[in-house]
């Protein structure tokens, strides 16, 4: 009886040490539930990093505006991309790089357009996820852009759009959002990074501490890219006390930059 | 006007009833005030997980009722066949096609893509106006501060120049800045007027089709924004009241001035699930700068069926350059005009 005991005691700590070993190796964490059993991801986030002036390994430089000076100089920051580089097609190298010359004129951040996917999710704002069994809404600061993830109801985009058309699933521990329908009007970043209509995009959330979420996004676009590519960065949950999205309503900011041509010559 | 898809119409024109679908059961006007007029029991939402009454899903404010009472018009409820007769008239006037290529039908026709309210869900109102209080059914006079900036924005306008002079002199909608329905208070208009309510233990959301407006208001108590910080849609904080789910605004600008209102107003919105298929919508202006008094308006929602697709008016928004643009050519082509007639060649 001592012996069989003895065994027992000994087969049930060595699991134990089993499993907390591999739970450190893989860093799983089990993110708090919501009432339906999901992991909840429900909170104010952001990225930290300075992927959305250029997602690729990019130095400081100066302000695209004169009068902007440092304030609005381009910060430094290391590529968000597997492999450090975006996989062009030569044809849209070039593209690329006419974006970034000009990138005043074309950058759709510029006019307060919907900024699409990913780029919204690594812009310098708050985002916040609003999270239902049926529809997981993630809400952005900038442009009041807004997403909504079909969680059940899967269907083909209906038609185009900035956002794109999203699905969502559970795996495990990890939201799996499923998005196509995009038009080709948005960019990745401020340096001219673009894809065209055909763009897919599926993105990863996983909860990887009680206040960060790992987050990656595989993306596909035959006519730009030479093949899928992916992206990685942690997203942080915002602790500021009372923290809310605040509202960045910019159309007003971009009509006289937009329409100023369109003024009566004698209006004020 | 060529824009008429993103001009927001008047709230003013409006309200509620569904003729094709309207309940037999719906006549007696018994349930008094803080009602439709349509008889409802007493119901009780069914709870989320975290017990609190469940307001979500999709929600359309469609309504032909007049946010004020018609001036020929005394009593505060309808009977049925008369509503019902309103809205016959009122669905058979918006589906009048107009003739394809006309200066009329420069944008497109509603009812071809489905945007008339007559082809919308919209719940049974038997009022004869939106506004509960005062009894009249009429906004209150204004005060002599609302007269004075009455005035000042009459005069405020004159100065900025036509309506086309520049983008800042044309309408917030047409505009893709704010609409009736992004409000608050949010009020339906001539199309697109859905919702969507989803709610977490710690916030509710209401997500506004026109301008894929979002609000997100915190239930936890936490206090309203400084007074210093100006919203177009102020700062919202929400409540329970038993069944009714109660949102105070305040910090709102003198940007927006729902119907001339001042940056202090303060707005009271309650929701209540009155029915599996109904949402009440109160709200309660209070603003001693623009009305002599407090007044109150009471709109049913209907479920309506999702999902919400994106509504990208301002990346889309040709009507406001061609407007612009138009005005533009007009005074070149009237200033050619005006050279010809004096130096005739």
């Amino acid at each position: 009886m001592r012996d069989w005991l003895r065994i027992a005691l000994t087969v049930g700590f060595g699991l134990t040490l089993a499993v907390i070993t591999a739970g450190s190796q893989t860093r799983t964490f089990r993110a708090p539930r919501t009432p339906d059993g999901k992991p909840n991801f429900n909170g104010i986030w952001q990225a930290l990093n300075e992927a959305y002036w250029d997602v690729e390994a990019h130095a400081a430089a100066p302000s695209p505006v004169l009068e902007l000076g440092a304030a609005h100089a381009v910060a430094g920051g290391l590529s968000i991309i597997d492999g450090g580089t975006i996989p062009y097609k030569p044809q849209a190298l070039a593209k690329k790089q006419e974006n970034f010359a000009n990138r005043l004129k074309l950058d759709p951040e510029i006019k307060c357009y919907l900024p699409g996917v990913p780029r919204a999710n690594y812009m310098p704002y708050p985002f916040q996820i609003i999270q239902g069994p049926k529809h997981v809404m993630m809400v952005y600061t900038f442009a009041g852009a807004v997403r909504t993830i079909y969680m059940d109801d899967h269907k083909e985009a209906p038609a185009d759009s900035w956002m794109g058309w999203s699905n969502g699933h559970w795996e495990g521990e990890t939201l799996v959002v499923d998005t196509t329908g995009f038009n080709d009007q948005t960019w990745f970043d401020r340096a001219g990074n673009f894809h065209s209509e055909a763009l897919h995009v599926v993105e990863r959330f996983t909860a990887a501490s009680p206040d960060h979420l790992l987050y990656e996004a595989s993306i596909e676009d035959p006519n730009v890219f030479t093949r899928p590519w992916k992206i990685s960065m942690p997203l942080y949950r915002r602790l500021d006390k009372n923290v809310q999205i605040m509202e960045f309503r910019c159309v007003e900011f971009v009509e006289e930059l937009i329409y100023g041509n369109l003024r009566k010559k004698s209006s004020q | 006007m060529s824009h008429r898809c993103l001009v927001a119409v008047s709230a003013l024109v409006i309200a509620v009833a569904s003729w094709r679908t309207m309940p037999v059961a719906g006549q007696t006007r018994s349930a008094g005030a803080g009602t439709t007029g349509t008889g409802a029991k007493a119901y009780t939402a069914p709870r989320t997980p975290d017990g609190q009454p469940d307001l979500q899903g999709f929600w359309s404010n469609t309504t032909f009722t007049p946010l004020e009472r018609p001036k020929d018009v005394t009593k505060e409820f309808y009977t049925r066949e008369e509503l019902l007769e309103i809205v016959k008239k009122a669905s058979a006037q918006e589906a009048e096609q107009t003739e394809p290529g006309t200066v009329a039908d420069v944008h497109y026709d509603f009812t071809q893509f489905g945007l008339d309210k007559s082809q919308s869900a919209m719940a049974v109102n038997l009022r004869t106006s939106l506004i509960v209080d005062p009894p009249d059914g009429r906004l209150p006079p204004l005060s002599a501060e609302g007269q004075r900036r009455a005035a000042d924005r009459v005069a405020a306008r004159k100065a900025r120049g036509g309506p086309h002079d520049a983008v800042q002199n044309e309408p917030l909608g047409a505009r893709c800045i704010l609409m009736d329905r992004n409000g608050p208070p949010m009020l339906g208009g001539a199309y697109n007027n859905t919702y969507q309510i989803m709610q977490t233990r710690d916030y509710v959301m209401i997500l506004v089709e026109m301008l894929h407006d979002v609000r997100i208001i915190p239930l936890d108590g936490r206090p309203q924004l400084p007074a210093n910080v100006r919203q177009w849609t102020g700062s919202s904080r929400g409540r329970w009241e038993g069944q009714t789910l109660v949102i105070e605004t305040t910090n709102l600008t003198d940007k927006f001035a729902f119907l001339g209102s001042s940056e202090n107003m303060r707005l009271t919105e309650r929701f209540t699930r009155v029915a599996a298929d109904t949402l009440r919508y109160q709200f309660t202006v209070e603003d001693p700068a623009t009305w002599t008094r407090a007044w109150s308006a009471e709109v049913p929602w209907k479920t309506d069926t999702g999902p919400i697709f994106e509504h990208a008016c301002h990346e889309g928004n040709y009507g406001l350059f061609n407007t612009l643009a138009g005005a533009r050519a007009e005074e070149k082509r009237a200033a050619e005009e005006a050279a010809k007639k004096k130096s005739p060649r």
